[in-house]
């Protein structure tokens, strides 16, 4: 087809400029997006390395591979990596610095020298908590508890703290960034409710970045202090109160785990109704979720702390709020579910991964209702069964979220197709290697296995090994994303600008999309999942090869 | 949006190209610093919510330990912060009726209310040393509970006090600091006449910065120096 | 459960209504009822749920009285416990079948957290405060003891075991241990050893309270406010004395912080306690003490 050897040609964002310096000084939205791939993309290899450590000495129940300082460390870094250099830039800082503008029919986003200055920060961030781990690490657990952070801990607390202090600088800005341009540059005619669902997923998800990493910023710095100068504010045997600390923390890290999956909702929402070619059923009730999501999320932080000693009437608060929140949640469930009722549905990857993601992301959930129950928390807090209940969160959850996303506009980001049966194969070696992996640790928590546990009594081995096996599947399903993605950079089939036939503005322009975005600025006057006007595409989506492009044009 | 050629020949140099036009740059930009102060909000709400449930518990000592501060100091600087944000304001204003000496004038003065702010900290923080009301191994604190002499003091507790108020004035000085910095950045270019009435908004939005500065040391003064003071 | 239902349906969806030449998805913009009923209904599940939980929550978190109580000082890495009577324990707790057992755990450095996993039972261990757990053995048996809150090198080296046994073998192993004195006669002696006599006389001439019927009772302080005497305010009152001053006294006393051990405030804790006791044994006053700092009541230190 013509156009599409047209498409491999042109100009585009990619190929405009060339040379390092264009891309180390670009303030354009979709190379600072690449940026962000490709560091958090090594930060997840960094933290994955430490949780493959962390199987393979569970798979004894002596502690016989590292020693205990070192697993103290292994579980530390592994927590602090993931969770502040992978999960929370992951989608908003690539996927959401992508398409945000491109969804609302923006040039850039609203301060591109502030978009680029955010993944500085992140590099700088990242660069001392590299210097950290190389030079000792940290052993405090990635919630950084006091006393022992403060007055115990004989790792580089102060260097971790300031590593995380900076890279939530990064974020702030990322969310700012995202809020003024959703309110300030939208297209002529996208109105607010002909917003995709992705763009007010994220619109939540950087209120809470606006709002809560300032908290986590403030703590770290008191907790630095206090280590430094052996002041008292956490510390009991100074006149401080370890359980101010736990407040501090958790006010910030519980509205963290919502920056970290309602971007992940935000693609499902893209994904289904694209593959089930209908709109999404319920608009203002997803829309409105998102929202209820993150505020209520600021409301439950001490669900954490039932047994740390807080009074029974703040418990019984926390945990009554706590199921509100989960409401929300349950409703986005209910309509992706219900979007999919006499659609027309194709199993490509990217919606594999959204099964997926809805399936895990309804058992982390359910089990959550179980922690928020107060008695049943009591018996479950501090074991594998929390441990579980948020990796089936967050990986069964915002991973395959962020792989089902990166797969779906990946056509749209490189110009290329990625292979499709590898793409299905890789998702099913997820899904199950997943599975594997932390089904067990349910069972281990409820019989009681403690986490950050470096030994353990034998009666707990088996359950250990077939977690540790279902990782090293898992690992090898994380593995060929990475290959295939690469590979198709040169060998892929050339993508043309609509390959799923998918309602939203990205998709109006070419794959892959001209620096300043769209040809002629767009003007809006259709609704947000369009899809009875939208014609399927044919399945496989109509492609060329590399050697047609090269031949045609 | 569209790129005519008509719209492209008036535009301001000042306009950013991914913006359609100055009032959607001018609006985008100030929402982005309200935005930015909301974190800051967040940012030391932190500190006053520990400083709020300290000085619940350790009322006697936190008095006392107020009582050490200097209040007259303390009213200067309040009073030099007052009044560095009203020649912000002129500043602002004389942009707007494009008056480029008066702009440079109270921009200049800003800076010296600033840096007398930060002088005047310095002193304040210089006493505090030599009394050895610094949080660390030197520390001691001889001070009295307001309207009970002779109860003793819990060194630990005056000590959390001290701990609290370094932080406090220390992050807010940190903040006058980069401040200090926007501000010669500003009064450089508006020396060199960059902002005129079409243009300023770098000037409104340090504006808003310096106004939240100065609104955290209003509340940081009542909270750390007039504890139970009857004088 | 529920994730069985929405497993189903996605999958009964997924099969049924894949795509096929010439049948197109059917636009549906969505139902406000049917939102409200998928909202309401697990709401009021949920609501279920959360008092079931809070019920055993509130069990769970209230000693009953007349529990035998065990006090427990947690350090990195090992669990220090002691009975009433002053039998001493290492990482292991004799308990008979079938007696409520009350345990007054502080912490000596880093927060642990007392988890027998047998019982259901976890409470974070604090320095500078108690925390109280409470549980009734049923069975006779031996159950791990675990430390549930990470604290260090040796966090998972940190475990121990409770043994239940029968009466009749509990009293022979009570008789069996070297106790030196029960905890409250210890107390005594420390009482005695400290000077803490001098003022504190149990009769109204001294220049302290008199501490005789004082556990468990409200405490007029000098500020206005009343605070109940329990294990955190009595431990309060010899660390930093002048935190609550009581009506009508001078403040006076000196501080012990740095002066005992969390094993002799232990014993003194007991002794006071010892002071409220009629003579069948069982303590005056409430025996809930609230792991948390409730507005009247006394607080860290």
């Amino acid at each position: 087809m013509a156009t599409a050897a047209i498409t491999a040609e042109r100009e585009n964002y990619l190929n405009q400029e060339y040379g390092i310096k264009s891309w180390l000084l670009t303030v354009d939205h979709k190379r600072i997006a690449l940026l962000y791939l490709l560091s958090i993309t090594f930060f997840f290899f960094i933290g994955g390395f430490f949780a493959l450590l962390i199987r393979l000495e569970l798979l004894t129940p002596a502690g016989d591979l590292v020693q205990a300082d070192t697993y103290n460390k292994l579980f530390t870094m592994h927590g602090q990596v993931m969770v502040f250099f992978f999960l929370i830039p992951s989608i908003p800082a690539v996927l959401g610095n992508f398409l945000v503008p491109l969804m609302i029919g923006a040039k850039d986003l609203a301060f591109p020298r502030i978009n680029l200055l955010s993944w500085y920060l992140y590099i700088i961030a990242g660069v001392l908590m590299l210097h950290c781990m190389l030079t000792g690490g940290v052993d405090t657990g990635w919630t950084f508890y006091t006393p022992f952070s403060t007055a115990f801990s004989n790792t580089k607390v102060i260097e971790a703290g300031l590593a995380i202090f900076i890279s939530g600088f990064s974020s702030i800005l990322t969310g700012l960034n995202f809020v003024v341009t959703i309110h300030r540059m939208r297209a002529p005619g996208m109105t607010w409710n002909r917003l995709p669902l992705f763009i007010w997923a994220h619109y939540a998800t950087s209120i809470i970045q606006l709002l809560g990493t300032p908290v986590i910023a403030v703590t770290l710095v008191l907790v630095v202090l206090e280590r430094a100068l052996h002041l008292g504010i956490f510390d009991p045997t100074r006149g401080g109160d370890p359980l101010l600390f736990q407040h501090l923390f958790w006010f910030y890290s519980h509205p963290a785990v919502y920056i970290m999956i309602l971007p992940a909702m935000g693609v499902v929402t893209e994904i289904v109704p694209c593959f089930s070619r209908k709109r999404i059923f319920g608009y203002n009730f997803v829309a409105m979720s998102s929202i209820g999501i993150a505020v209520l999320g600021f409301l439950v932080w001490a669900h954490h702390m039932f047994v740390a000693g807080i009074s029974l009437y703040a418990a019984l608060i926390f945990s009554a709020l706590s199921y509100l929140v989960a409401v929300p949640s349950a409703i986005k469930v209910f309509n992706w579910t219900a979007t999919m009722y006499k659609g027309s549905i194709t199993f490509s990857t990217p919606m594999l991964y959204a099964f997926g993601f809805i399936g895990l992301f309804t058992m982390g959930g359910l089990t959550g209702l179980f922690l928020a129950a107060l008695g049943i928390d009591v018996h479950v807090t501090d074991t594998y069964f929390v441990i579980a209940h948020f990796h089936y969160i967050m990986v069964g959850g915002a991973v395959m979220g962020y792989l089902g996303g990166m797969h779906f506009w990946w056509p749209k980001i490189s110009g290329r197709m990625y292979p499709e049966s590898l793409g299905r194969l890789a998702a099913l070696i997820v899904f199950l290697g997943f599975n594997l992996t932390f089904f067990p640790q349910f069972i281990l928590g409820y019989l009681g296995m403690p986490r950050r546990y470096w030994q353990y009594p034998p009666e707990f081995q088996v359950l250990n090994v077939l977690s540790t096996a279902g990782s090293t599947i898992l690992a090898v399903g994380y593995l060929l994303p990475m290959v295939y993605f690469l590979w198709s950079m040169r060998y892929g089939k050339i993508a043309p600008a609509n390959p799923w036939g998918a309602s939203g503005l990205e998709w109006r322009t070419s794959s892959p999309p001209p620096t300043f975005n769209f040809d002629q600025a767009p003007m809006v006057d259709w609704e947000a999942y369009d899809y009875e006007n939208i014609p399927a595409p044919e399945i496989p989506a109509p492609q060329i090869s590399a050697e047609e492009a090269r031949i045609a044009g | 949006m569209p790129d005519s050629p008509i719209a492209v020949a008036h535009h301001n140099p000042e306009l950013q190209h991914h913006f359609a036009d100055m009032e959607q740059q001018r609006d985008a930009s100030s929402l982005g610093m309200w935005l930015f102060l909301a974190t800051e909000i967040m940012f030391f709400g932190g500190m006053f919510c520990a400083y709020l449930i300290y000085r619940l518990w350790y009322f006697p000592e936190f008095a006392a330990a107020s009582n050490s501060l200097d209040i007259t100091l303390g009213t200067v600087n309040t009073a030099v912060l007052i009044c560095s944000s009203l020649t912000v304001v002129l500043a602002v204003h004389a942009a707007q009726i494009g008056k480029r000496q008066a702009q440079v004038i109270y921009l200049a003065l800003t800076l010296v209310l600033g840096l007398a702010f930060l002088g005047i900290k310095a002193v304040e923080w210089t006493s505090k040393f030599k009394e050895h009301h610094i949080p660390g191994a030197s520390f001691h604190f001889e001070g009295e509970v307001p309207g009970h002499p002779g109860q003793p003091v819990d060194q630990q507790h005056a000590q959390i006090f001290f701990s609290l108020y370094f932080a406090m004035t220390g992050m807010h000085a940190l903040h006058m600091i980069i401040g200090v910095g926007i501000f010669s950045y500003l009064l450089y270019y508006a020396w060199r006449g960059r902002y005129t009435p079409e243009y300023h908004t770098p000037l409104e939005n340090s504006g808003l910065y310096w106004h939240f500065v100065d609104i955290v040391w209003i509340y940081l003064f009542p909270l750390l120096y007039l504890i139970d003071r009857k004088k | 459960m529920m994730s069985a239902a929405i497993f189903t349906m996605i999958v009964v969806f997924a099969v049924r209504y894949r795509r096929r030449k010439g049948i197109a998805a059917e636009q549906i913009e969505g139902s406000t009822a049917l939102e409200v009923t998928w909202s309401v209904i697990p709401l009021f599940i949920f609501v279920v749920i959360f008092v079931w939980g809070a019920v055993i929550y509130f069990k769970e978190r209230t000693p009953p009285r007349g529990a035998t109580e065990i006090y427990v000082v947690a350090k990195q890495w090992m669990w220090k416990l002691q009975h009433e009577e002053g039998q001493r324990e290492i990482n292991e707790l004799h308990v008979p079948v079938g007696r409520d057992v009350k345990m007054i755990l502080t912490s000596q450095d880093v927060i642990h957290s007392f988890y027998v996993p047998a019982f259901r039972i976890k409470q974070d261990v604090l320095p500078g405060r108690y925390t109280t757990a409470w549980f009734r053995p049923t069975k006779a048996g031996t159950y791990h003891l675990f430390c549930a809150e990470y604290c260090g090198t040796q966090h998972s080296g940190m475990i121990g075991q409770v043994v239940v046994l029968e009466p009749a073998q509990y009293q022979a192993w009570l008789s069996g241990g070297g106790a030196a004195g029960s905890m409250a006669s210890n107390g005594q002696n420390i009482f005695l050893q400290l000077g803490c006599s001098t003022c504190h006389r149990s009769d109204t001439q001294g220049r302290g309270p008199n501490l005789v019927g004082l556990f468990g009772k409200p405490v007029q302080l000098e500020d206005g406010r009343v605070v109940t005497a329990d294990e955190n305010y009595v431990r309060e009152s010899i660390l930093t004395p002048g935190a609550k001053i009581v009506s009508g006294f001078k403040p006076i006393m000196p501080v012990f912080q740095g002066l005992v051990s969390e094993e002799q405030l232990n014993a003194l804790v007991a002794y006071v306690k010892s002071l409220s006791q009629s003579p069948s044994g069982a303590a005056g006053g409430p025996t809930v003490v609230p792991s948390g700092a409730k507005p009247q009541e006394s607080k860290v230190q």
